[in-house]
């Protein structure tokens, strides 16, 4: 099996284990968990008091989503740009080689 | 595909499955801000200065030397950067996201990686209020060193055992994520004992580790399918790293 095929089929899997929790969980409000471990600390320690706050606090979902959408194009920017550049050097080395042998 | 990974596979699928049935309704990610007492705050810090001090010192000797290298460190870090910024349904209803680290770790070992860790940490923890400042030092010990420390013991483990490479890397990058998570319970079982230590740890641990094993399978095939790519393409600087 080539090296792509073989991860194709991973992807796909992966895809699979992702749409589970959708089959499955039908109900649940797939919140994000912080809030919720912060519940569960108060209930541990009712006297708790959370002594510092996070620098900016986010005016929206919506600019949530866009900061973690953002911090996740550019990631994925930068992964592709260098997959691109080695996987075309190796092509080019084996075009190259093959000319100077002719 | 061999018989081995196809079995491991199906053997997670149905331990997470069975998992779901459980139907633990919480998981978290980081420590948020405030919600770790000053003194863990500072212990956690300090507790992580001498790893990134190594990892400062190694930098230039096994990084920048090369740029062939510092793109691959680079892209360790990009590679970081997206998986921390997926929020990943889990099978109990709700969302978490993975680390990333794995790749990285495995590459250039967990001194290196806290580095990226205490990046990417700060990067969220100011822009995106995940995470926080005062907890910086917690999340960068279990996300930047100990995920990482775990991911690289077990790849040279494995390796060393002569079982498959692709094996490896899967295995290394789940125990990482879900050694992260395990730290986490403990930091926050430590700062918040309760009326049992035990009982409270467990809690936690099925708060953030059990549903995490879904979430770290799927790091665990993204994270064999990017090594997949660079093993291929970039053989020499792997030679060079001693990762093959």
């Amino acid at each position: 099996m080539s090296l792509f095929t073989k991860n194709l089929v991973l992807i796909i899997v992966a895809v699979i284990i992702l749409i589970v929790p959708f089959i499955f969980v039908r109900n649940a409000a797939f919140e994000g968990a912080d809030g919720i471990a912060e519940e569960a600390i108060l209930e541990i320690d009712q006297n708790y008091k959370q002594w510092a706050k996070p620098l900016i606090e986010l005016p929206s979902g919506e600019i949530e989503s866009l900061l973690f959408s953002l911090q996740a194009a550019i990631g994925s920017g930068i992964i592709f740009f260098i997959i691109g550049r080695i996987t075309a050097k190796s092509k080019d080395n084996y075009n190259t080689k093959n000319v100077e042998n002719k | 595909m061999s018989a081995i990974k196809v079995k491991l596979v199906v053997f997670l699928s149905v331990v997470f499955t069975i998992l779901f049935l459980l139907q633990k309704p919480l998981i978290a990610m980081h420590i948020m801000e405030g919600f770790l007492q000053p003194r863990w705050a500072i212990a956690w810090g300090v507790a992580c200065v001498p790893f990134l001090v190594v990892g400062f010192i190694t930098l230039k000797k096994k990084v920048t030397i090369s740029s062939k290298k510092l793109i691959l460190f680079a892209l360790s870090g990009a590679y970081a950067f997206v998986l921390s910024a997926l929020k990943m349904p889990s099978v109990t209803g709700s969302c978490s996201h993975p680390t990333g680290m794995g790749l990285g770790a495995i590459l250039f070992g967990p001194f290196l990686m806290s580095i990226i860790g205490v990046i990417v940490l700060l990067f969220q923890a100011i822009l995106l209020a995940h995470g926080g400042l005062t907890t910086l030092g917690a999340n960068t010990f279990s996300m930047g060193i100990i995920g990482p420390l775990f991911s690289f013991g077990i790849y040279k483990l494995f390796r060393k055992l002569k079982i498959n490479i692709s094996i490896s890397v899967f295995i290394a990058a789940l125990i990482g994520n879900l050694m992260t998570y395990v730290t986490t319970s403990l930091q926050l079982a430590l700062a918040y004992p309760g009326e049992k230590f035990t009982q409270t740890f467990s809690k936690f641990l099925g708060i953030f580790a059990v549903t995490q094993v879904p979430l770290a399978t799927i790091e665990g095939i993204l994270t064999v399918v990017i090594f997949g790519i660079l093993k291929k393409y970039s053989e020499a600087e792997f030679l060079d790293l001693k990762v093959i």
